[in-house]
């Protein structure tokens, strides 16, 4: 049984005289224990507010919720804010994109690592501080004794997100969900951060949710993928059979966009043209019709379902999917 | 810390120079000049010769200045036309009933303000964010004068809740020790005349702490709005904390720092809403002294006051610097 | 695959598009007063504003009687705290020389707008060009501009730190009691205000990508200033000239309650009249009352419609 089941997750923000918008339109997918799941799409696409979703950190009011998600065996959706709260930070824990924004200015970082311990684990005193002193050593800080003292501004980007990581993991959660970790850092630093995310993960057999657009993050962590567009899943597979065979044009073209030293001189990238604003309304037909170029008449016949076009397991909700493998890509290590 | 004090004290200097020109300046422009400034507008034609015989007027202009910046740092502000008393003796004399007034106008202003104004925050758009909102609208827009008389006209002329004048009632035995009235009475036990004091400091306080509390609710309101949607405050309930730790810890403390700003500054601009209220409530501190010397052109007094408030005023801010960089410490490193 | 379904297929498509809420092009401005539309507080300002304004224009032509006339002479006798108030021929009452105060506040009305406005236009423009300078130097002057708008700023600091109030009464006292005096000194109490904010905003843009990308262009720096830097920086320099109309009626009323108000008491005007009624006040308190409505609702009017305007520019507090 996995760990977290996501059924049908729609986020409407608006209502009360505004325009409403659906900004994640009906979302499933699944993350097994210990799984590295990936949620893949360009800004916009919704996945950032399905993480906030999951987590219970959407806004209470102009914000309308629905569907269902199961984690542990509990609906999250039903549950009281209060039990709700004792899940957060101890069960499933989150990690953000910027790490200086994220963590409060004003408070020195061995108390915002302390409160969880205090909150979760009933650590206090000296007792809190030695163990939130460990939790730096683990995520790799050096000196952290001393870095309990300093404030968020005199830590370096990369420590802060360290810093933020620790926190996440104080309480050894079922699952972690990371929002973009990585996309506010300098790219040495990222691949350190990564890095020491597989390594937490590997070790604690915690699940992680991760939220990306960029595709190489994917292919060093994740075991599934899911590639969202305009608040849908419209490619979920494995990552080997993914980057091998993106089936759905969208995949199929963000794949495409990416440079790669392996091909052949002189041939030209291929961008997805236009933006995620140029989008019909899933009801009217496939929202990445307008910047398709495989779109015909069929792709505006209604919301296309998912099917396995190719394989078991390979969902691809589109008509018209991509299932010559002339381009296909290398497997990455 | 020490640095930061010695600095901000060293950028004082030119400020106050500055303003000593501009009060020369502005001395010498008078209608009669310096002269009639000291003597009145009394002052006889032999008068005017022999005053400005004797502060040098017939020297240049600069050695004019230099004495009078020499005045100034020996406290001797000259002597008011109306009471013949030395000028700096009057400030001392009047200044603890005017900072009692003030204190306990900001205290009121703070212990209303910022509760009033977070609790609006945390209800937007409810009852009690648009009474607030518009209350404080309203209250800026009132005339503090006007505030103070209707205040004494209904709760002192009508209701006689409260006293409607001076600092103590007649009759009411009290001990001068530091001129503090309330304090004092503490400090000798005489606690009938420190209640005395206080039931006169409600109206002309509450008078005077309107637009401060005004200023400092919609300034909490919008601090604490703007913080609620920080990072770190979602970052605080990810992590699960209970409601009462986000809310004091991640969202109040930060949504107190400018407030904190705003209160230094207030306090400053008090001692201006202090002339007003206390003439309507002859309440016998500066103000009151003040208000005698505008209507009776008493320009030694006027002198010696602007560069007095503008010293406090200049020393509040310095306070409230160093009481940030107390409290927010991205200020502190540099 | 044939050009007609080709077309067809483009049609049906730019017809599913076009029913979606496509991303405005409209400026800061414009869309500022879509919002400012839509706000309660905005318009509720703008009425009073607009009242405010018509009465200032036909008062004078529309009062019942003689603002100055002492007809009524023989019914008030303030020694005795014998007053008239509101009845049928007189709607607000008699004045302590038995003046028509309905007349009067019609009257003074116009008085009371003029003070704001010449006030307010003193500091405006005073406060612009010292605060413009100030920015221009700042942002484009180099190390030297940066000399010299530390030196300005220092005497807006100088000015600051002089409280309002005393500033004011400074200035009347060298000008001599009247009208005009506590106009610019209302007004000169404003400068500092604008100056601050056009200088902090133009730093804001001085800073921005355009600006540099300006500069790397070679387009001459008096040009960036006046073509791009200042336009830019206008808005909260507007708002705050709506909110300073609201200060200045109050603190001319506050000037004239510290007895430099306008020494002809045949003119009428809402500050003055409310001082000479507040020594009546136990006595005959609506004498005060009405120029104080007057003043609060105005200054309410032009408060209401710069914060209204306040957060209809500003990013942060839309939503």
């Amino acid at each position: 049984m996995s760990l977290l089941t996501v059924d049908e997750l729609t986020v409407t923000f608006g209502g009360r005289g505004r325009k409403e918008s659906r900004a994640v339109d009906g979302v499933s997918f699944e993350v097994d224990q210990g799984q590295v799941v990936g949620l893949v799409g360009e800004s916009g696409c919704g996945k950032s507010v399905t993480s906030l979703a999951l987590m219970g950190l959407l806004p209470h009011k102009g914000v309308t919720v629905g569907g269902r998600a199961e984690f542990d065996g509990t609906d999250l959706f039903t549950m009281s804010p209060s039990a709700r709260r004792d899940l957060r930070g101890r069960k499933m824990a989150m990690i953000f994109q910027d790490p200086l924004s994220s963590l409060n200015p004003v408070v020195p970082v061995g108390v915002q690592v302390t409160e969880i311990l205090e909150r979760h684990r009933g650590l206090k005193g000296g007792a809190a501080r030695k163990e939130a002193a460990h939790l730096l050593d683990r995520v790799g800080i050096p000196d952290p004794t001393r870095r309990l003292k300093e404030y968020p501004h005199q830590l370096s980007g990369g420590m802060r997100q360290r810093a933020l990581i620790a926190m996440a993991v104080a309480c050894a959660p079922r699952m972690l969900i990371a929002d973009e970790p990585t996309t506010a850092l300098d790219v040495t630093i990222q691949a350190q951060i990564l890095e020491l995310l597989k390594e937490l993960v590997d070790q604690e057999g915690t699940a992680l949710l991760m939220i990306t657009h960029d595709l190489g993050v994917v292919a060093g962590l994740c075991d599934q993928v899911n590639v969202l567009y305009a608040g849908k899943v419209v490619e979920s597979a494995g990552r080997r059979e993914l980057f091998a065979h993106p089936t759905h044009p969208y995949a199929h073209g963000l794949l495409g966009s990416i440079p790669r030293l392996d091909s052949p001189r002189g041939e030209s990238l291929k961008p997805i043209r236009g933006s995620i604003n140029d989008r019909i309304a899933w009801a009217d037909g496939c929202a990445f019709a307008p910047r398709c170029d495989r779109y015909e008449m069929g792709c505006l016949t209604g919301t296309p379902q998912l099917t396995e076009p190719r394989a078991a397991g390979h969902q691809v909700r589109c008509v018209n999917p991509v299932l010559d493998d002339a381009k296909a890509e290398e497997v990455p290590a | 810390m020490l640095r930061l004090v010695v600095r901000r004290l060293l950028q004082l200097i030119p400020t106050l120079l500055g303003l000593s020109v501009l009060l020369f300046l502005w001395l010498n422009r008078l209608p009669g000049g310096p002269a009639s400034a000291i003597l009145g507008e009394k002052a006889t034609e032999a008068d005017v010769v022999r005053i400005n015989r004797a502060l040098g007027l017939d020297q240049p202009v600069h050695v004019q200045y230099w004495r009078f910046l020499k005045r100034i740092f020996e406290l001797d502000l000259g002597t008011s036309t109306q009471t013949g008393q030395p000028v700096w003796d009057e400030f001392v004399l009047r200044f603890p009933a005017t900072v009692e007034l003030s204190l306990l106008a900001i205290l009121i202003a703070v212990a209303v303000g910022v509760p009033l104004g977070y609790f609006a925050a945390r209800n937007r758009g409810g009852w009690l964010d648009v009474t607030a909102v518009s209350g404080s609208l309203v209250g800026i827009c009132i005339p503090v004068f006007f505030l103070a008389l209707i205040l004494k006209g209904i709760f002192a002329v009508k209701l006689g809740i409260f006293p409607s004048y001076g600092r103590l009632s007649t009759g009411i035995n009290a001990t001068d020790v530091t001129g503090f009235a309330v304090l004092d009475g503490i400090l000798t036990g005489e606690f009938d005349a420190s209640l005395d004091a206080l039931h006169h400091l409600i109206l002309p306080s509450v008078a005077l702490a309107s637009i401060p509390l005004a200023v400092i609710v919609r300034m909490t309101r919008a601090s604490v709005l703007e913080v609620q949607d920080e990072d770190y405050v979602r970052t605080a309930e990810s992590k699960g904390l209970k409601r009462s730790v986000v809310r004091g810890r991640h969202v109040l403390r930060n949504a107190m720092l400018p407030v904190v700003t705003a209160v230094g500054l207030l306090t400053g601009s008090l001692l201006s809403g202090a002339v007003l209220t206390e003439s309507v409530f002859t309440f016998g501190g500066i103000g009151s002294f003040i208000w005698t010397a505008i209507n009776g052109r008493d320009y030694p007094v006027l002198v010696g006051f602007i560069m007095f408030i503008a010293l406090t005023y200049v020393l509040i801010n310095l306070l409230v610097d160093l009481a940030y960089s107390l409290i927010d410490p991205r200020v502190r490193v540099h | 695959m044939s050009v007609a379904t080709k077309t067809d297929k483009i049609q049906r498509l730019a017809e599913l598009a076009a029913t979606k809420e496509t991303a405005t092009g409209a400026s800061l401005w414009r869309e500022a007063f879509r919002r400012l539309k839509h706000s309660k507080m905005a318009i509720i300002g703008a009425v009073i504003i607009a009242l405010f304004i018509v009465l200032a224009i036909v008062g004078p032509y529309i009062a019942p009687y003689s603002p100055t006339a002492q007809t009524w002479r023989g019914e008030v006798f303030p020694n005795r705290g014998e007053f008239v108030g509101a009845r049928g021929e007189n709607w607000f009452g008699l004045d302590h020389l038995g003046r028509d105060l309905f007349s009067r506040f019609l009257v003074g009305a116009r008085q009371t707008l003029l003070v704001g406005i010449v006030a307010t236009t003193i500091g405006l423009i005073i406060g612009f060009v010292i605060g413009g300078l100030a920015g221009a130097f700042a942002t484009l002057g180099g190390d030297t501009g940066k000399r010299i708008d530390s030196v300005i700023m220092r005497f807006i600091d100088i000015m600051l730190a002089m409280p309002s109030l005393l500033l004011a009464v400074s200035i009347a006292a060298v000008m001599g009691q009247s009208l005009t005096a506590v106009m610019i000194a209302v007004g000169v109490v404003q400068i500092p205000v604008f100056a601050r904010l056009l200088r902090g905003s133009m730093l804001a843009q001085g800073t921005s990508d355009y600006v540099l990308a300006a500069q790397s262009l070679g387009l001459r720096k008096r040009r960036i200033v006046l073509s791009q830097v200042i336009p830019n920086s206008l808005s909260p320099v507007i708002v705050q000239a709506t909110l300073s109309l609201a200060t200045a009626i109050i603190e001319a009323a506050a000037l004239s309650y510290l007895g430099l108000g306008n020494p002809d008491p045949a003119i009428p005007e809402w500050g003055v009249m409310l001082t000479q009624a507040q020594r009546f006040f136990d006595n005959a308190p609506m004498m005060a009352v009405y120029p104080a409505v007057g003043i609060i609702i105005t200054a309410l009017g032009f408060t209401l419609l710069g914060e209204a305007m306040r957060e209809a520019l500003d990013p942060k507090l839309r939503g």
